[in-house]
């Protein structure tokens, strides 16, 4: 006990949450804008996927860091697109589209990363963001280290969050998003396109997820390696569940999250003798279902969520 | 100021609107009178933009309105109110009436311009509700207050209402004309869809009646009887099978302070009494959503988890799985035929089996006996006259009336002692409701204890021979169907919306605070 | 735009639907084949030849279907109950790991029975990971393609704890391995040459089984039933909640066998390269199939020719093998559009 009280009270710890945090926080905000509108995305591992390997590729090619995200968020949008081609206005299972856009969109990343690096043995690096230390708040005791001397992504996430919920909750086009995903009938009803809005919200949502994977390449690591995303796009759709589709207890549910990770990869080193690290790697995929389980009788779903909208069904 | 022009429709060979043309006046309020699959939704659906005609035109004000275009029938001030409501329960009042009306890409709302045109609608046309209560805690006849609201909300100068009593007490739908009769004092034309006569007769100045996709003729009001509109609707004098008078016999349900909980702890059922015997059918009167769907579901087995006493044939059914009931002899006609009733997927026969699949007949050891099951529906299909393309057809590609055809075959023709018949003849032609009511009668003259539940008080008038009423879960004596006007019925109806507002106001006070 | 059901449902547009996805997904992965700069018709040729060209790979093509016929069922099984399981890499794991608890000297059995009790066990495990994730869906209406995505997670990393540890081989000089099985628990060869083993018989086997059970039992006709139409099932008296946990058990347990087959018949001993995805590729091999458990049989052969192929092609030329996995990705949206159509008419104008 003493140990972990120890390591709570390290800068180092909380940097590293904060870092943890960041691709989490885009990643669930991207879902939940997704299911706001009624769609659920289980593209995301993949989508998350794209993000990581073309931000990085970008960069790696001599492209911007800035311009990698842009790239990245955009090759999510597209899959995004795809997505709400197939769901939204085709109608087909969200469940079956979702998986196979994450094995298109994994494996085609895949295939591009060795296309262009046929030859490369250990994965190449790039020059990622570095940490831009906010003047005078940054030289605060631990708060200083951990929030306000980050990557600039992670400056971005946080703000995302604020804006989404904003958007969300307190505009007209926030309105009619959730309104899409409460009852798509009614929004038709308005005069408003159904179809447009959930293209637009899934889009937008995929784009977000790909910006959290390429924070993974291009702020937290330097390479694209193979399985890098490891089911944290799984994590995210729970998250959003934890959330009750609420931005700011998805940013609760993503601290709680990677704070617990980056205990255990501290408490690994320290307790890894007795208790083998596989055991802590599964912590965050345990306590992703056990989030839902928690959450399931409180659940305030989006009543259209997975539902398909056709116009003039019930008119 | 609304113009319908020669418009036509065609799925494949079937004309769904065959030249249709009429106008709609300010100021007036327009009936449209027709039978299920007359006509009126297609017309509907064109005006919104949801098909587009083969032929003909709509006019608003002498301009055509472009086809294929919900928004444009909107911005020209048409909205309608649906029957089922659209609106999102988890959003407030006033996030529903605002949603579109301002630019999607301005950075806020102007929530306290919209509550003043709000406020200011409110006492124009006396349609009281709370603009931040959220629409889950509205009672039905507010959630349609808040549908007219948006549609005035938006300045809308043509009304259209598709059944807008169905779900109303006599007490709401008498509020409902005086706010139609504000409206069109104010210059707006009303379209009224409906195929409830005395209602038409009540508020309409003009009726328009189709049927089979034409119009039949337009009537003034004040010249119009029932008799003659329902002849106009039908195309041939309408008759439905009368009940006579048989004297009952043995209890076949009785039920004894029954009481069921929702999961979240609200009285659905509370403390109901009621006892059908054989050779009689025996009404349930009620608004929807006052405990009918609860009731059945206890009665279908589908509810296990229910206090009190529920006796089939003198015995027990709790813990009674539906299966299990079904070999007890309970036949069920379920509320919704498409959502419950059948299986769209699968075949005819698959339907038809579906209820004893264990039955010895058409199974052994676990393995379906295709044959045996084949031949049965093969016999059902002909004896119940259900008009699709064999036994192996898909059952999505029937009509609704062959699909109800289909359900009374697989529950009436095992004879069941009780029949649970829920809304059996809502929305079907007048073809299949004579076919439907006289097959009920059939089973009754058999001596089947049969309760009927609706929210037709015409059927009910007509076709049973005790009567109840329903109400917050509470259900009134059971007294002979000749006891009772309609105006009594009506008076029970009603009678609990009173407490129910008395909790709105609660609601809507707390929200002021 | 408009989508309606067609009145009649062509089994020939049925039969088509999967050709159509299948020639789709070849032709999206010419653009990549064009980008390596080979020829198209080239990339193909060698792919067949690497697939199908010889009796090897011939072999090896229908040694590497096996596993897909298992999690094709699984798949297949629960999709038409619409319960999602997407865990069967996981229940792979989870059978492959009770085939090794079991058979690698706990118990020796004679061949006839220790081969039948493997794949019991290696059937109770894959089904046991299922047990949380479908009481969750019955009992609290969780989502049952997350929490089974997120045990494959876990499965995986326990698989990789034990033969790091406890179940470590000490014979495999270092590299983390279970102990082989036991030369009675081993599935035997079925040709004098090259790999193909007795699960293939035992996967086609239990494709005709699920079959039969899907077409002529109560239990089928019940799955199918709560898969259309959940609440008219319920209310025609089919236990709804039993039916997706018997399904559940059903698909858990095959993908399960796909595990002890691969321990038991081809690896010989557990590692964590047992499956390249034999789980989420089981879900493509379902879907071309149309979740008809005959059809598994010829899509997984197919999907495997695919895998098979690529490897072969991209040793010849330069095209990564991942061109396999894209080609099923893209398989599985383009067989969903492709049974879509079989099923409805797209009208342009209403």
């Amino acid at each position: 006990m003493g140990e972990i009280l120890d390591i709570l009270l390290t800068a180092g710890f909380w940097a590293a949450t904060v870092r943890i945090m960041s691709p989490l926080i885009f990643g669930t905000l991207g879902e939940l804008i997704c299911e706001r509108a009624g769609v659920l995305n289980l593209g995301i591992e993949g989508i998350m996927t794209v993000g990581a390997m073309s931000g990085w590729m970008w960069v790696y090619q001599g492209g911007g860091l800035w311009d990698g995200v842009l790239f990245a968020a955009a090759m999510g949008m597209i899959f995004g697109l795809l997505h709400a081609l197939f769901t939204v206005h085709l109608g087909l299972s969200q469940h079956v589209t979702g998986i196979g856009i994450t094995m298109a969109a994994a494996s085609l990343s895949y295939f591009v990363y060795r296309m262009l690096l046929p030859d490369a043995t250990t994965p190449p690096k790039i020059e990622p963001f570095k940490a831009v230390p906010i003047p005078l708040l940054s030289d605060l005791p631990i708060v200083g280290e951990a929030l306000f001397t980050q990557s600039p992504l992670t400056y971005l996430a946080f703000l995302t969050v604020p804006t989404v919920w904003y958007v969300l909750f307190r505009t007209p086009l926030g309105l009619a998003v959730r309104m899409a995903g409460e009852n798509p009938v009614a929004v038709e009803a308005q005069g408003l396109n159904v179809l447009a809005i959930r293209t637009g919200a899934v889009m937008v949502g995929s784009g977000l997820m790909a910006i959290g994977g390429a924070f993974i390449t291009m702020s937290w690591f330097d390479a694209f390696y193979f399985n890098m995303i490891n089911g944290r796009g799984w994590i995210c759709v729970a998250l959003v569940i934890f959330a009750s589709w609420r931005p700011g207890k998805a940013l609760l549910g993503a601290l709680i999250f990677a704070g617990l990770e980056a205990l255990q990869v501290r408490a690994q080193q320290s307790a890894g003798a007795i208790i083998p690290y596989q055991f802590f790697l599964m912590l965050p995929y345990l306590l992703s279902i056990l989030a839902m389980i928690v959450m399931a009788r409180r659940a305030e779903y989006p009543k259209a969520l997975l539902q398909p909208f056709r116009r003039g069904d019930r008119v | 100021m609304l113009t319908f022009r020669n418009v036509t429709k065609r799925f494949g060979t079937l004309a769904a609107n065959d030249g249709i043309s009429f106008d709609v006046e300010p100021g007036e309020v327009l009936a449209l009178l027709g039978e299920n699959g007359a006509g009126k939704t297609t017309l509907m659906n064109i005006l919104f933009g949801h098909y587009q005609a083969d032929e003909g035109v709509v006019e608003v004000d002498g301009r055509p309105l472009p086809g294929g275009s919900t928004d444009a029938a909107i911005k020209a001030g048409i909205d309608m109110v649906h029957q089922h409501f659209t609106l999102a329960d988890n959003l407030t009042v006033l996030e529903n009436i605002t949603l579109g009306t301002e630019s999607l890409w301005s950075l806020r709302q102007d929530k306290t311009g919209a509550k003043r045109k709000i406020a200011g609608l409110v006492e124009t046309f006396g349609l009281a509700v709370d603009p931040d209560a959220p629409v889950r805690s509205l009672s039905v006849g507010e959630r349609q207050r808040v549908e007219i609201l948006k549609a005035l909300y938006r300045d809308s100068r043509v009304l259209i209402l598709d059944e807008p009593t169905a779900v109303l007490t006599p007490g709401e739908t008498e509020q409902l004309f005086r706010t139609l009769k504000a409206l069109t004092a104010d210059g707006l034309a009303v379209i009224f869809i409906s195929h409830k006569l005395h209602e038409i007769l009540a508020i309409s100045d003009r009726v328009a009646v189709l049927r089979a996709g034409k119009l039949v003729g337009i009537v003034e009001t004040e010249a119009a009887d029932r008799r003659r509109l329902a002849e106009m609707m039908v195309g041939r004098e309408v008759e439905r099978p009368a009940l006579d008078r048989v004297a009952a016999g043995d209890a076949v349900l009785d039920v004894e302070g029954l009481i069921l909980k929702s999961d979240d702890g609200r009285l659905l059922l509370d403390q109901v009494d009621l006892n059908v015997r054989a050779y009689e059918i025996v009404g349930i009167a009620g608004v929807a959503g006052n405990g009918q769907s609860a009731l059945a579901d206890v009665l279908s087995g589908l509810r296990p988890d229910f206090e009190g006493k529920v006796e089939h044939l003198g015995q027990s059914i709790r813990g009674v799985s539906p299966r299990h009931l079904v070999e007890r002899g309970v036949g069920r006609i379920p509320e919704d035929r498409q959502a419950s009733g059948v299986v769209g997927e699968m075949a005819v026969w698959e339907n038809l089996a579906s209820e004893d699949l264990r039955n010895p007949a058409i199974s052994r050891a676990g393995f379906i006996d295709r044959k045996a099951a084949l031949s049965r529906a093969d016999r059902l299909i002909e004896a119940f006259d259900i008009r699709c393309k064999g036994a192996s057809a898909e059952t999505r590609l029937l009509s609704g009336g062959n699909m109800q055809k289909l359900i009374l075959a697989r529950a009436l023709s095992p004879e069941p002692a009780f029949i649970l018949a829920n809304q059996p003849i809502r929305g079907l032609d007048e073809g299949a409701i004579a076919y439907v009511q006289s097959q009920l009668l059939e089973a009754r003259e058999r001596g089947a204890a049969i309760l009927l539940m609706s929210e037709d008080l015409d059927e009910l008038m007509a076709f049973t021979d005790r009567l109840a009423v329903i109400r917050d879960g509470r259900l009134s004596d059971l007294r002979p169907t000749a006891e009772w006007t309609i105006a009594d019925l009506g008076l029970q109806m009603s009678a609990q919306r009173a407490t129910g507002r008395v909790e709105a106001g609660l609601v809507g006070a707390g929200h002021a605070d | 735009m408009r989508i309606e059901p067609r009145e009649t449902v062509s089994w020939l547009r049925v039969g088509l639907a999967p050709v159509f996805a299948v020639a789709a997904a070849l032709f999206l992965c010419s653009a990549l084949i064009l980008w390596a700069g080979v020829s198209v018709p080239e990339a193909y040729v060698l792919l067949l030849k690497g697939a199908f060209g010889s009796a090897f790979a011939l072999n090896e093509t229908l040694t590497r279907s096996i596993p897909l016929i298992f999690t094709g069922l699984a798949a297949a099984v629960a999709f038409r109950a619409k319960f999602y399981n997407i865990g069967g890499e996981g229940q792979l794991y989870a059978g492959a790991l009770a085939a090794t608890f079991f058979g690698t000297g706990l118990l020796t059995l004679p061949p006839v029975l220790m081969i039948p009790f493997l794949m019991i066990a290696g059937a109770l495990a894959g089904g046991a990971l299922l047990i949380v994730p479908v009481l969750l869906k019955t009992r609290l209406n969780v989502d049952e393609v997350v929490t089974t995505l997120l045990l494959n997670f876990v499965v995986i990393l326990l698989v990789g704890y034990l033969i790091e540890g406890p179940w470590k081989d000490p014979m495999a000089l270092g590299w983390p391995q279970a102990a082989s099985i036991i030369d009675e628990g081993v599935l035997p060869p079925l040709l004098a040459k090259g790999r193909l083993h007795l699960g293939l018989i035992i996967a086609l086997a239990a494709a005709v089984l699920v079959f039969v059970m899907m077409r002529t039992t109560v239990k089928g006709f019940e799955i199918r039933a709560v898969g259309h139409n959940a609440k008219a099932a319920e209310f025609a008296g089919i236990p709804v909640g039993r039916t997706i946990i018997v399904t559940a058990m059903i698909s858990g347990g095959l993908a399960g066998m796909a595990g002890v087959s691969e321990v038991a018949g081809l690896k010989g001993y557990l590692t964590l390269d047992l499956s390249p995805g034999f789980g989420y590729t089981g879900i493509a091999v379902a879907m071309l199939a149309q979740l008809h458990p005959l059809a598994v049989v010829p899509s997984a052969i197919f999907l495997s020719a695919m895998f098979v192929g690529a490897d072969a092609m991209s040793r010849a030329v330069n095209i990564p093998t991942y061109l396999a996995d894209v080609m099923v990705g893209i398989s599985v949206l383009a067989m969903l559009v492709a049974a879509m159509l079989a099923q409805y008419r797209v009208r342009w104008r209403g």
